[in-house]
């Protein structure tokens, strides 16, 4: 039965939507739209269609034709110098940022972009990126030629102002590899030359061999310690600068007394040293730090406004003619045109067509905001509906949101958090290590020499807390990709603990608590009759108005055909069906006196039949579902609601959120960061904001961790410390309970490398403390740590579900 | 005895070898992308054959 149901419906060969609205036939093959059957057959014809066989309905619709006069702004050499990154006589180089590749087909197709233009000579797909690096013939094609052929097969470059400030985007660092590689190299060397030192019929063998393998083992040990060991260093050495003390300042001081101690015995004869242990705790504590700095390489988290605006916009000349233009060369006065759902990227005064500027991501407004022939438009609004025409009052770099942006309050002065778990234990690390040592000093002066400076120089080998600054790492690191798969990700490891010490958790309302496509329709006033409802609905279906299109959606029904029907600029639309005169629209336009007018605040369109005014329709938000969920879970916390929005909604969200929560509506960006500061140093709380758009950026940045909702994690989300997927919101009181389990478990791995600790320092007090002992105790309690670390927090993540 | 010298010398040489094709892969940047030369290996150069199309045989007269 299902099946049959299935074949009624079928899905595009091309990008597997269902072919509900229209279905094309061709090629024996269904296609939802033209743009999919077009991609179809151009795969087709150059022998690609290997594409459909790697993975099923892997195309990316097309739906949404773009217009391929937009790229016109790529002809312009400065433009292009902008983007590519190597030229030479022959080849241009560029690379690409293309958030639609999601799996090996689309990696397959993109790297057989040769067959498509054969002025394309190779490309090459970073998928973890989505980035493809292309290098192309400049005297056989284009850059423009490039960038429509990849708009054409779904596959458009997210191109953005961003891309032209110079900035490119920074290559993963390979240090780490290098000191790991080399780290590692040494260790294993070191150890094989160590060994005949552990077993005693080998004693023969270390008389003979012993200062040649010490030597060797110096050799290998000394780029372990200038190289490979100096971020730890350089770390602690920056501690003490600033007088703080962190992990790093116990670890090094172990380090150095390893280091020196290995020599001083080896170049003396005293005995083979402790090398092997030295370069094996660099290997182990660079395993944790390439652990931590692992992310995720395709997310961006620190944009700000260039990477929201457009590269290029539709310029007006005199003569009426139309040519792109990069958005950074637009100067006062020009005419540009802004189409439905584009950008405005620069303050402009509307001069001609009705504007529906949809400001939801800039300030919060749920609703498009109308505005009338010379009104200035701020940039950074969306327009809804039909293409308008308007002239640049202000430059981009001087517009409001740029302005707002280049403020400095926006920037967040970058605290280094040094009250992590791992810095405070460091701290009384080095004060017990210090005193133990002395302790040991003391007792062995008056009675050996020797034994004094063994058992100090013991101490503090053994107390360094290799494995206790490997416990964070691993927990953070493996709690990170645990929310990753969930669909949350943090943007290093650091997040895990400020997430856990949360107590406050301030939301933006529009498109965060709320579903930013979505509202939800009710009809106040007299009911419709069947055919009544049907009059309205075929009068908004023929307007394009984005609210008539919302009631439309809302309401269920065929149209009818509308005589003498007209559409009155920012009031309303007249139409007549069936004998009827419907009029839909303001209360002012269909003369609704204002004392019964209720909900001003709400927008509200009126219905009249026949001059008799029936009700009219109201918007509510919708919340996201699960938010219910949430806001239990959050129970023990303080909630609070910043809304750029009017307060019409406050009843709801009161009865959602309770008596507790603040409510603030009409919150300008600033007024939101500051409120949030106001927050962390009055109150002394540790903040976590919630938010969605650039208005949210300020507040994101001054919070003590920054959560970007997103529909769309490769969209432009604010910089944060965290970008969460729509799709998982309902989840987000359960990371947060899930961060503060994790601390948990780093106590506790940190009581299982103390377990270590104590047992060294004990034999180290007592003088027994040697190369052997050194060589067993560090791989038990180095790999303990790492297991212990991984498995509890697996366990962990299944108790908690995710 | 002293044939150990020999053969630390040897195995350490070998081993910087090692060291030497690790650090020139890394810095040919075979480590900076970790998951689609895996996926790339499994494409067939052509699954189907090439059909005969009328531009194609224009290009073959």
């Amino acid at each position: 039965m299902e099946a049959a149901l299935q074949t009624n419906v079928q899905a595009c060969y091309h990008c597997g939507d269902s072919c509900e609205d229209e279905l094309i036939v061709a090629h024996d093959k269904a296609f939802c739209c033209t743009g999919c059957k077009t991609v179809y057959e151009l795969l087709e014809e150059n022998n690609l269609c290997n594409y459909y066989n790697l993975e099923e309905t892997p195309g990316i619709t097309g739906k949404k034709p773009v217009s391929e006069a937009r790229f016109a702004y790529l002809d312009d050499a400065g433009v292009e110098a902008q983007l590519i990154s190597f030229k030479s006589d022959n080849i241009c180089k560029i690379t690409f940022y293309i958030p639609q590749m999601h799996c090996s087909s689309c990696i397959w197709l993109l790297e057989n972009l040769f067959k498509l233009n054969p002025g394309i000579s190779e490309t090459t797909v970073n998928f973890l990126r989505k980035e493809v690096s292309l290098t192309y013939f400049h005297q056989k094609t284009t850059l423009r030629d490039v960038v429509t052929l990849l708009a054409r097969i779904g596959y458009e470059p997210e191109i953005t102002l961003a891309n032209t400030d110079g900035k490119k985007t920074s290559k993963p660092s390979r240090t780490i590899i290098y000191k790991l590689g080399i780290a590692g190299f040494a260790f294993g060397n070191v150890m094989l030359l160590a060994f005949p030192d552990y077993v005693d019929f080998t004693q023969g063998l270390q008389r003979t061999f012993g200062s040649f393998f010490g030597y060797l083992s110096i050799l290998l040990s000394i780029p372990v310690f200038f190289y490979s060991a100096r971020g730890f260093f350089t770390s602690a050495w920056e501690g003490i600068k600033q007088r703080m003390v962190n992990i790093d300042l116990p670890i090094s001081t172990g380090l150095l007394a390893l280091f020196f101690t290995s020599i001083f015995d080896i170049v003396t004869g005293r005995g083979p040293g402790y090398l092997d242990s030295f370069t094996g705790l660099v290997f182990f504590m660079l395993i944790g730090k390439y652990f931590q700095q692992r992310t995720f390489d395709s997310l961006s988290f620190d944009r700000d406004y260039t990477s929201y605006f457009p590269v290029s916009i539709t310029v007006l000349k005199e003569d009426g003619e139309e040519s792109s233009t990069a958005v950074r060369n637009l100067k006062v006065g020009d005419r540009i045109r802004i189409r439905n759902q584009e950008l405005i990227p620069a303050d402009a005064i509307l001069l001609h067509g009705r504007a529906m500027i949809d400001y939801s991501f800039v300030s919060g407004e749920s609703e498009p905001v109308e505005k009338v022939v010379g009104e200035v438009i701020y940039a950074g609004g969306r327009q809804v509906g039909e293409s308008i025409e308007m002239e640049v009052v202000k430059e981009v770099s001087q517009g409001y949101l740029t302005q707002l942006w280049n403020d400095t309050v926006f920037n967040k002065n970058e605290e280094h958090n040094l009250h992590t778990y791992s810095n405070i234990a460091g701290k009384w690390f080095i004060i017990v290590t210090m005193l133990v040592a002395a302790g040991a000093l003391i007792y062995w002066v008056p009675r050996d020499m020797d034994m004094a400076m063994k058992a100090f120089t013991s101490v503090l080998i053994i107390a360094c807390p290799c494995a206790l600054s490997l416990a964070t790492p691993f927990v953070h690191g493996h709690t990170m990709r645990v929310f990753g798969r969930n669909k949350f990700y943090l943007k290093n490891t650091a997040v895990v603990e400020r997430l856990a010490k949360i107590d406050t958790v301030v939301f933006d309302k529009t498109g965060t608590l709320t579903e930013p496509s979505e509202a939800e329709l009710s009809y106040t006033g007299k009911e419709l009759t069947e055919s009544q409802n049907q009059a309205v609905l075929s009068v908004l279906r023929h307007s394009t108005h984005p609210l008539s299109q919302r009631i439309s959606q809302g309401i269920s029904g065929t149209a009818l055909e509308v005589a003498d029907f007209k559409e009155i600029t920012g009031k309303g639309l007249v139409g007549e069906v069936n004998g009827m005169l419907v009029r839909v629209g303001s209360a002012a336009y269909l003369g609704v006196p204002a004392e019964k007018q209720k909900d001003t605040l709400k927008t509200t369109v009126y219905v009249s039949i026949d001059g008799v005014v029936l009700g009219y329709y109201t918007f509510y938000n919708v919340y996201r579902q699960g938010l219910q969920q949430v806001l239990q879970g959050l129970s023990d916390k303080k909630i609070a609601v910043l809304s750029g929005d009017n307060d019409h909604e406050e009843a709801r969200l009161r009865e959602l959120l309770g008596k507790e929560a603040e409510l603030n509506f009409n919150q300008s960006p600033v007024q939101k960061l500051e409120y949030i500061q106001q927050l962390k140093t009055q109150e002394n709380r540790q903040v976590l904001m919630v938010g969605d758009g650039l208005n949210d950026a300020g507040a994101l940045k001054q919070s003590d961790a920054g959560i970007a909702l997103s529909n769309s994690v490769t969209n432009f989300s604010p910089s944060c410390d965290a970008i969460l997927d729509a799709s998982a919101f309902d989840r987000l009181s359960t990371f947060l309970k899930f961060s503060k389990t994790t601390m948990t478990l780093i106590l506790l791995t940190f009581a299982v490398s103390l377990v270590y600790n104590v047992i060294g320092l004990t034999m180290a007090v007592m003088g027994l403390f040697t190369p052997i002992v050194s060589a067993i105790l560090m791989p038990i309690s180095t790999l303990s740590v790492m297991t212990f670390a991984t498995l509890s927090v697996k366990y962990a993540a299944r108790k908690a579900g995710l | 005895m002293y044939i150990i010298f020999l053969m630390i010398a040897v195995s350490v040489t070998v081993a910087a070898a090692f060291l030497g094709a690790f650090l020139w892969a890394v810095r040919s940047g075979q480590y900076d992308d970790d998951y689609t030369p895996a996926v790339r290996m499994l494409f067939d150069n052509e699954t189907t054959p090439p059909k005969s199309k009328p531009a194609a045989d224009k290009e073959a007269k």
